[in-house]
Formats: C-alpha cells, structure tokens, sequence
C-alpha cells in the first residue's frame, strides 16, 4: 500500500512536467497544424542551457531557470520565422519534412557542442527529502512539480483571459476567419511556437538537474509528447495537461510493477489502447474520422 | 526506346561485381538494400500519402524474425529448430507484413498525424523489445553467426553473389511497385492521396486500401531487413535506431515522392554520399546535420524531387 502511494506521489511530480511538454506540443499542432519533431529538441535545449548557465557560468539556479525558457522561447521564434513563415498554407506532410531536417539538424549540432557525454547540473536543494509518513519526495522534485504547475496556470490564463489568447483560440477554431477579423495570422503563429517551445525548453530546465543532459533525451521526450497529445486528442489542452498525469502514472505502475526495461513502452500501449476505444482521444475537439 | 535503355541500366549494374574492389562492393550492396527499404517506403509516403516514420521498425522485425528462424531459438514456452535460410527469410517478409497489417489497422481509425506518430513510437518500442527480451534476442548482445542464404548447392559467401541477389530483390521490388501502382488498388491509392472524400465517394474503400499499402510496404521493408541480416549476418537492437527512417524518408523525398525511378536515385545518392563525406575526414555528427539541412533546402526548392525536375529539364530541351 505504501509502495502504491509512492508511486502515485511519484507520478505526480512526473506528471507535471510531462505536461508542459504534452501542451507545447498541442498547441503548437491545434493552432499551426504542425507536427513540431523539434519538440524533443528544445526540451534538450533548456536542459543544455541550465549546465551552461549553472555549471560553466555559475549563475544562480533560478536566474538560469528564468532564463533558460526565455532562450527557449527565442528558439522558438527563430524556427518559426527560419523555417515554417513560408510554409504557411502548406500541406501538413512538407511541414513535416522540414521539422524532421531541423530535428536531425538540431541534435546532431548538440551532440557536436556538448559531446555525447552526458553531463549532471547541480542544484541548490537540500538532499535529503522531504518525509512524510510512509512515503517520502525530493525537494527538488517537489520544486519541479511546482514550478510546473505555475506555468501551466500561466498558459491557461494567457489563452483564456488576454486579447492574445483569444487570438490564439480564434485561430484555432477558424484561420481564414479569423485573418479576415484582422488577427495577424503570421504574428500568431510566431508567439505559439514560442509559447509551445518555451515550455518544453522549460520542462528540460527542470528534469536536466533532476536527471542528466545527453544529446538524445529529446528523443524520448519527444515521444512521451506525442503519446500525451494523441491521449488527450490532438490540440486539446486539458486533454494534454491530464494525459500528461495519465502517462506519468502509467510508467509508474508500469516500471514497479511490470518491468523497469518496458518502463518507456508504456506511452504505446496507451496510444494502442485510446486509438481501440476512443480513437479521438479523451478530449477531442473535431479530428475526422474514416 | 525506355525498356531499352532499362535493360541496359539493369545490364550495366549486373556487370560491376565483373571490376569493382570488394569495399566498393559492400558499399553498393548496403546501399541496395536500403534501396529496397526505401521503394517500400516510397509506396506509403509517395503514393498513398501516409508517411510511415517507423519504418525502421518493418526493417529490423525481417532481419530479426529471419535471423531467429534461421538460427533457431529456445524460450519458455517455445522451442525452433533451425530452419533453412529461404524459409527464414519467408518468415521475416511475413511477420514485417503482419505487424504492417497491425499498425495499419490501429492507426487508419484516424486521419491525420496518427500514422505518423503510431509508427514512430511502435519502432521505439520494438526497439525495446530487442533490448530488453534477452531470452529470445540476445539484447545488446546481439545475434552472431547468422548463416548465409543457400540456394541449391550455391551458399552465398561472398560479395559478388550477395551482390546479384541484392540487385534481383531491388528489380523484383521495382517491378512490383510498378505493377501494383498501375493496378486498381495502385490507382485508389493515388485516388486517396489527391483528394481523400472524393476517393470515397466514388467507393474507394479508404481504410482498405490504406491497410494495403502498408502490408505490402511493410513486408517489402522485411525483404530488405532479411537480405541485411543474411548478409551482415549479425543483428544487434541499433537495427531499430530512429536515423535509419530517416535515411530511408531522405532518399525517397530527394530521389522524388510518388515517382518510381526516385528512391532508386535517391538511394543511390544517399546510399554513396556518405562514403565520400568520409572520404573528406568529416565526423558524423556533421554528416547528419548535412541530411537535416539538405532535407528542408529540398522541401523548399526541390519539393517534387529530383527525378521529376530532372525529367521536365529534359522535355524541356527537347
């Protein structure tokens, strides 16, 4: 029982920060109909820039935090202005093509900076962790999970109480009406793929101290964001920010209970088992079905 | 005229084992087989429109279902003699074609990014498969001392043997992809891939249809991991690594999508190129960056691929 509680508190550390990664990625595909491979990236990417910040520079932990998302934010937008401005309109399988060029591009230029070995961050949290009766979590895995939890109460408040936000969902819902209401689309999808890249450069910010930064995580990570958005029904964000929990719970159970090897394998057979029962997801908006 | 100049082109190929050193050799019969990869992947992407990004994972289910049948293996609850090396690789086009059957199934539910991504994370967990069910598949460890394939009293050892059936299997693949697309099936391929509701409104059976290519493309990518694994003759989990879709999806897009000469081109290029980018002394990393890039200038300035720009420069001249 109390192992079982273990791991759903575990869970819910994961969760969050799975989240933020699952949400960058919807948005990104509900507003732009791109299926952004560089997610995976920038999650290496805010992991890469807390060990340059933290370990090469010696900067404060939280400053490095803050401004890691704010790199990868600008990522983001370079990307979006680089490589999709033109693209726009285009069908989404060349869109595609070009965000697996920029992938493999993107990893292999981390892998040539920062070598393959993988590299640990520090950080300022006592080591012991915190108890409470059975169970017992990390204080910084329980800095993580609120750190998340803050900044996707900050991107729900971003789509649902500004102006920006309601161009966002405006966009969402309709692009060619909203462009005629005078939404500046190419503005638009500007900010989401920063706002998108943002987020997962700061979920590998968090987990890169947690764990260690090597050139491929974004590849797992990249996953694990493709099975939370098809959990939740590609674009949505609720369904993204529950997948996000969902999955986290699912690798729990799956790696105490079943096998530690199969712990990432968990993320298919969820997407095998929503694409049998509710091929839309658990939250789906209005993808066709044949 | 065309059959001509193909029967020479076939001509020539067959010719190279006659002059060519044995590390050339190798080179070209690598490159054939993901030339064969990359033709079954060419009949998603290219003509049914569905772009499959796990198609490493069809690969490496040939090489290793062959290599285990030939091997013969002992888990738990199951025991396999060693079988001979035709009816291994029989066995290896039939599994990549059931889980091709799997994925398509599951997948063509949904319209959209789901084939995409369903594709993806199956390779992903294939691979963990391989690592991690040590029983069957060595795990890292990999499967040494596949054996040869035997063709009557003839076991194919060498490089120049190897060679020839390589070009066989890629001229045989060629020729079915020509006929399937020229077929009923092929056409509402071609249907769908145009305009999805108007396909179906004239009966085209999409899911059917789209279930199809993918058995048909998955198995032919099983041929191709079948030759690989009879020829290398070891099998280890990296046959599953995520750059070798990529390399196969690079070869299709540059060579032409939906044309049938462009994975043919198209492998040839990407099958050789590295070679001589390591013959400049420049590191992989590089060499991966160079695709990445080379990948998006295509889809900007290039997007039909070569074959097709190639073929309106030479209407144009003449």
């Amino acid at each position: 029982m109390d192992q079982l509680l273990q791991h759903f508190l575990n869970a819910l550390m994961l969760g969050g920060t799975y989240a933020l990664l699952g949400i960058g990625l919807t948005l990104i595909f509900g507003i732009m109909r791109v299926v952004n491979f560089t997610h995976g990236e920038l999650y290496a990417f805010g992991a890469y820039m807390m060990y340059a910040l933290v370990m090469l520079s010696g900067a404060n932990f939280f400053v490095a935090l803050a401004l890691a998302v704010v790199l990868g934010a600008l990522l983001g937008a370079a990307l979006e202005f680089v490589l999709l401005r033109r693209l726009r309109g285009a069908d989404i399988d060349t869109t595609m093509l070009v965000m697996i060029g920029a992938w493999i591009a993107l990893q292999n230029a981390e892998q040539l900076a920062w070598t393959g070995v993988a590299k640990s961050i520090d950080n300022p949290f006592p080591a012991a962790p915190l108890v409470i009766g059975a169970v017992s979590v990390g204080w910084n895995r329980l800095f993580v999970f609120a750190v998340a939890l803050v900044l996707i109460g900050m991107t729900y408040l971003v789509i649902q109480k500004t102006k920006l936000g309601k161009a966002m969902r405006a966009t969402f819902q309709d692009r060619d009406t909203a462009a005629l209401m005078g939404i500046q689309i190419g503005h638009i999808h500007t900010v989401t793929f920063a706002l998108g890249s943002a987020l997962a450069a700061a979920a590998g910010a968090l987990l890169g101290p947690v764990f260690v930064a090597y050139p491929s995580m974004g590849d797992l990570a990249a996953a694990k964001a493709f099975a939370i958005v098809i959990l939740g029904g590609l674009g949505s964000i609720p369904g993204a920010t529950i997948g996000g929990f969902i999955l986290a719970l699912a690798e729990e159970l799956g790696a105490g209970y079943v096998s530690s090897g199969y712990r990432d394998a968990m993320g298919f057979l969820l997407i095998i088992a929503i694409l049998v029962f509710k091929p839309t997801g658990l939250f789906a908006q209005k993808e066709r079905i044949g | 005229m065309k059959s001509l100049v193909t029967v020479l082109g076939v001509a020539a190929l067959a010719s190279v084992p006659l002059w060519a050193d044995a590390y050339l050799l190798h080179v070209l019969v690598v490159t054939g087989i993901f030339m064969v990869a990359a033709i079954s992947l060419n009949l998603l992407l290219g003509y049914a429109g569905q772009l499959s990004l796990g198609h490493v994972a069809f690969f490496g289910i040939g090489a290793y279902a062959s290599a285990l049948v030939s091997l013969g293996f002992d888990i738990s609850f199951f025991t396999l003699k060693p079988k001979p090396v035709w009816m291994a690789m029989l066995a290896g086009i039939a599994a990549a074609g059931l889980c091709g059957w799997f994925i398509g199934r599951l997948s063509f539910k949904v319209r959209g990014a789901y084939f995409v991504i369903v594709s993806i994370s199956f390779a992903e967990v294939v691979r963990l498969v391989a690592v991690n069910w040590v029983e069957l598949t060595q795990g890292p460890m990999a499967l040494n001392n596949i054996p040869p394939l035997t063709l009557g009293s003839l076991t194919l050892w060498k490089k120049p043997e190897n060679y020839w059936l390589v070009l066989a299997v890629a001229v045989v693949s060629f020729i079915l992809v020509k006929r399937l697309v020229g077929s009923k099936a092929g056409r509402a391929m071609i249907a769908l891939r145009e305009n999805e509701p108007l396909a179906a409104s004239v009966g085209v059976d999409v899911t059917r249809t789209l279930v199809l290519a993918t058995i048909v493309s998955a198995a032919m990518a099983g041929a191709a991991g079948a030759l690989y694994a009879h020829y290398v003759r070891i099998v280890d989990p990296d046959v599953f690594l995520f750059i070798y879709t990529v390399t196969m999806v690079i070869m299709v897009v540059t060579g032409g999508k939906g044309t049938l000469a462009g994975p043919v081109v198209g492998g040839l290029i990407f099958g050789l190129l590295p070679e001589g980018l390591r013959a400049l002394a420049i590191k992989p990393e590089t060499q991966w960056i160079v695709y990445g890039v080379l990948m998006v200038l295509v889809v900007y300035f290039l997007p039909a691929g070569i074959v097709p720009a190639l073929k309106r420069r030479v209407r144009w001249i003449s």
